[in-house]
């Protein structure tokens, strides 16, 4: 069975700058995979990578065993096929209420008649949430944004989830809680690809780890090992812990 | 009919006799709102779309005779929205996640281009006088009254109906559809809609088809309301529903509505009282002959500097706009040193070479036209300072020149002042006035600055121009605004030769000036806050004052090189040159070379007053083939031509936005540098 992800020999970058280096990379179905890296080895690039939004300069990306979009940057494709992302950051629509921000994406995978139920499924997740449904989403704080943008995927329990620094900007205890759901939609059959500072959450989830180090994956293996592996390389990088 | 009731009545009439004009400014305040709310592009092209239905419904109906429903079906329904497919294929795609300042750039080159394109291509001319019939029966001749005051007739009741029934349709279909939900979604991220799963290009072309066909049903409604059809009536008119749809923010339907009438009852009960008033009281009378025409441009002007919500809000930015690659930095700066040394080497003599040819060889037109290139680049400078440098666009550039020309006219009219410190008064006078436009326009920033200046030179053309001190009054009427040239101790710059001289001195003075300013702290400050207004704010830059210099600076260059120009003809000509249409030319053509760099505004100069007769008529190829008899069959190419190709430089901008000259040199010597360094790596 083919991989729902798989990355061959992959380069990308920005403009004239290189990000990614040859990379190659799989996720199968179920699995969850940490990817871990210090600050600019290329790990937001992999994931805009993974699910369209960036299009490689070489190599492959398949998803299934087929190429998608045929080199042009298309994310929609992705997400049809069931790869959905949360980008990092306050990825959310400004202009739009809380409301119309989860209905874009839950109108399009659960139709009309099953609007209502993703967004009380939503908002029990993030009860604050459902406190603003119609407010605008550029006047919520910062952790509230990121909740709203986490919540548009983790209520869609796609096949493969690619998470990118999914902890930052949130209360220590939002991220127990948002690493808890991880943890249910993982057991649901969700297969991850986590990227993430908080390497002790990331790896607990995760069955493996990938190391990134430069643009270029310098090491994969069970998750259990990387805690010894990252003590001894990454910590003059700066990345563990 | 006499007392209160007489008053009521006449209001009452004044209001119904403002709805039908309303309904106009509705309806494209309407289609404008709609085009904004769903690609995020200030579409100022709008009437030029509106336009082109118009003119198909009327070649098809008036001048081929076919029925009324089929002409509109093809104009509306068929035509409209396939241009709004092609616009939005060809151009608007590569732009979604560009700036609103050069979408609107790009729209304001399609506003030139797209007419000029449909007329050459249709081969149609306007017929002045003959009027459209509109697509509702006997529209124009039967009429009702149903309240005995005013008679409304069947086109303008049309009109009335279909600006409410589209407020309502297009309402619903943002607040209900998901369609609506997802266009307004792509132009805030369209990357953040696909990630929706939503295939942003499908929805992105669904608006422009959907506001496309809107712009052609306006235009097939309101054509017939004109004497004869002229994009450029279209055009003013999308201007003046500007002021509609800022009553709405750009974004509501409802408002945009209600601005449009609230614009049409306004300018009609003007109309109504102000003749009255101004019977008993005369100092009114200058008014009530200016104020009409520029009302719609006072208010735009009002709303856009006194409400102060407008401008307040940010442009949303989109949030994973990392994803694009980072804008590259300016040729000259990646260079070779070689390379550096061999295009200055290579411009010296290009320039030395041109010059002496123009110097020795050059007959009467040629020297006027090399003239025209060089008085062009010095005004074209101005648009480097307040837009390459400050990241202003400013559409009043050509009001600034004209302040520079009739400046040296009233002062060599009334006063006999030498010209030359005429010029240099109108420079002062153009900063002066830029400065003071500067303080209630700058806090508004991006497209919004953009349409107050415009609505600053539409207003100055409908009202200023007309005072005597300005442009002349009836004495300008009868003999022109003649200007003489300069005398300057033994040099008389009546010769063409002389003149050509002091233009290229100018210019090497105003060229100095501005890289001056540009190497300096204005310009320093000026780069950071084009980076991020907040981070310079943090380290303590302050907008206000380099913007206004900016602004100040700009408007001193374009004053003095309108003195020159006017110099130059030896009149003002003020309607040929200046006109708030040419400065938005200008703009393009600028922005579309290269506005960062002073080359740029130098090759726009040249661009805009040699284009025509060296390529265009073939003078160049002429001169090659020795002999106009050599030439192909098909030059000289028609002027209007030259249009379309602006048109087509504006697409090429927007693929470009750096400027089509920086972006060939760019990659120029990137190739170059590598082979230059290959060949030092192999030397040792």
């Amino acid at each position: 069975m083919a991989p729902i992800l798989e990355l061959r020999d992959v380069e990308a970058g920005y403009g004239p700058f290189r990000a990614l280096f040859g990379v190659s990379l799989s996720v199968g179905p179920g699995e969850s995979v940490a990817l871990v890296g210090a600050n600019g080895a290329g790990k937001t690039t992999l994931a805009r990578l993974s699910c369209g939004l960036v299009a490689p300069s070489a190599g492959t990306v398949l998803v299934d065993g087929e190429e998608v979009g045929s080199g042009r940057p298309s994310a929609w494709r992705f997400v049809r096929a069931g790869v959905a992302h949360a980008p990092e950051g306050r990825s959310v629509f400004a202009s739009l209420t809380v409301e119309e921000n989860l209905a874009l994406s839950f109108h399009r995978a659960f139709g009309r008649a099953g609007l209502a139920g993703a967004l009380d499924r939503a908002y029990e997740l993030f009860p604050r949430l459902g406190e603003r449904r119609t407010q605008v989403a550029g006047t919520l704080s910062g952790g509230e944004q990121r909740m709203l943008s986490l919540a548009r995927v983790l209520v869609e329990s796609p096949r493969l989830l690619i998470a990118d620094e999914l902890s930052l900007g949130l209360a220590p205890m939002i991220v127990d809680q948002v690493f808890e759901t991880l943890g249910r939609i993982r057991a649901a059959g969700t297969a991850l690809l986590i990227v993430e500072q908080q390497v002790g959450h990331a790896l607990e989830l995760c069955d493996r780890a990938a190391v990134l180090e430069h643009g270029l994956i310098t090491w994969q293996g069970p998750s259990k090992e990387a805690g010894a592996v990252l003590e001894s390389r990454l910590f003059e990088t700066g990345a563990a812990r | 009919m006499s007392g209160a009731g007489g008053f009521f009545e006449d209001l009452f009439r004044g209001l119904l006799q403002g709805t039908p004009p309303g309904a106009v400014y509705a309806l494209v305040a309407l289609g404008f709102v709609l085009t904004y709310k769903t690609s995020g592009v200030f579409n100022l092209a709008f009437g030029a779309q509106a336009y082109i239905s118009a003119a198909m419904y009327f070649k098809a109906h008036t001048l081929w005779g076919w029925p009324k429903w089929a002409a509109l079906v093809v104009s509306a329904f068929v035509l409209a929205p396939l241009i709004g497919l092609v616009l939005e294929r060809l151009i608007f795609r590569h732009l979604r996640t560009a700036s609103a300042v050069s979408k609107l750039v790009v729209a304001l080159g399609l506003s030139v281009a797209l007419p000029e394109l449909f007329n050459q291509a249709a081969r149609f001319t306007a017929v002045a006088g003959r009027q459209i019939t509109g697509i509702i029966p006997d529209g124009a001749s039967v009429f009702y009254d149903p309240f005995g005051v005013y008679r409304f007739n069947r086109d303008e009741l049309a009109m009335m109906a279909v600006a409410l029934a589209a407020t309502l349709l297009l309402a619903a279909l943002f607040r209900f559809t998901m369609i609506g939900l997802a266009m307004r979604a792509v132009v805030e991220s369209p990357r953040m809609t696909e990630l929706s799963g939503i295939n942003a290009d499908r929805t992105s072309a669904f608006a422009w088809a959907l506001s496309s066909t809107f712009a052609g049903l306006a235009g097939v409604l309101i054509a017939p309301r004109f004497n004869s059809l002229l994009s450029t009536d279209f055009f003013t008119l999308v201007v003046i529903a500007v002021a509609a749809a800022a009553v709405g923010k750009l974004v509501s339907l409802p408002r945009a509505l209600l601005g449009g009438l609230g614009l049409g009852w306004l300018i009609a009960v003007f109309n109504t009282f102000l003749p009255r008033w101004s019977g008993d009281h005369t100092w009114l009378r200058p008014f009530q002959e200016n104020l009409t025409p520029s009302l719609p441009f006072v208010v735009l002007f009002a709303i856009l500097v006194l409400w102060r919500a407008i401008g307040r809000e940010r442009e949303a930015s989109d949030p994973l706009s990392g994803v694009d690659p980072p804008p590259p930095a300016l040729a000259a700066l990646a260079r070779h040193p070689k390379l550096t040394l061999f295009t200055r080497l290579f411009g010296v003599g290009f320039i030395a070479v041109v010059g002496s040819v123009v110097w020795f060889r050059a007959g009467v037109l040629w020297m006027h036209l090399v003239t025209t290139a060089v008085i062009m680049a010095v005004i074209y400078l101005s648009v480097t300072v307040i837009t390459g440098m400050a990241g202003q666009i400013s559409l009043c550039q050509g009001t600034f020149a004209a302040i520079g020309g009739f400046t040296i006219f009233q002062m060599a009219d009334r006063f006999n002042m030498s010209v030359l410190a005429a010029a240099l008064l109108g420079a002062g006078v153009a900063a002066a006035v830029g400065a003071v436009l500067s303080l209630p326009v700058l806090r508004l920033g991006g497209v919004w600055l953009a349409i107050a200046t415009l609505a600053f030179a539409f207003f100055f053309d409908a009202v200023m121009v007309k005072f005597s001190w300005v442009g002349g009054g009836t004495t300008a009427l009868l003999t022109g605004t003649r200007v003489p040239r300069p005398l300057v101790g033994p040099i008389d710059f009546a010769s063409d030769r002389a003149f050509l001289v002091l233009a290229v001195v100018v210019l090497v003075i105003v060229s100095v000036v501005v890289i001056q300013l540009r190497e300096g702290t204005v310009g320093r400050t000026l780069t950071a806050l084009r980076g991020s207004e907040v981070a310079a704010a943090s380290i303590g830059i302050s907008a206000a004052r380099a913007r206004i210099i900016a602004f100040a600076v700009s408007a001193a260059i374009a004053g003095l090189g309108g003195a020159l120009l006017s110099m130059h003809q030896q009149n003002v000509n003020y309607s040929t040159n200046f006109g708030p249409v040419n400065a938005l030319f200008w703009l393009v053509i600028v922005v579309a070379l290269g506005a960062r760099t002073v080359e740029g505004a130098i090759q726009a100069g040249a661009a805009f007053a040699l284009f025509e007769p060296l390529i265009l008529k073939g003078d160049l190829l002429a001169w090659i083939l020795r002999g106009e008899d050599h030439l192909p069959g098909l030059l000289p190419i028609s002027g209007s031509w030259r249009l379309v190709l602006f048109g087509m430089m504006a697409i090429q901008f927007a693929r470009h936005p750096e400027g089509l000259v920086e972006h060939g040199k760019r990659r120029a010597s990137a190739r170059i540098n590598r082979w230059l360094e290959a060949r030092e790596g192999a030397a040792p």
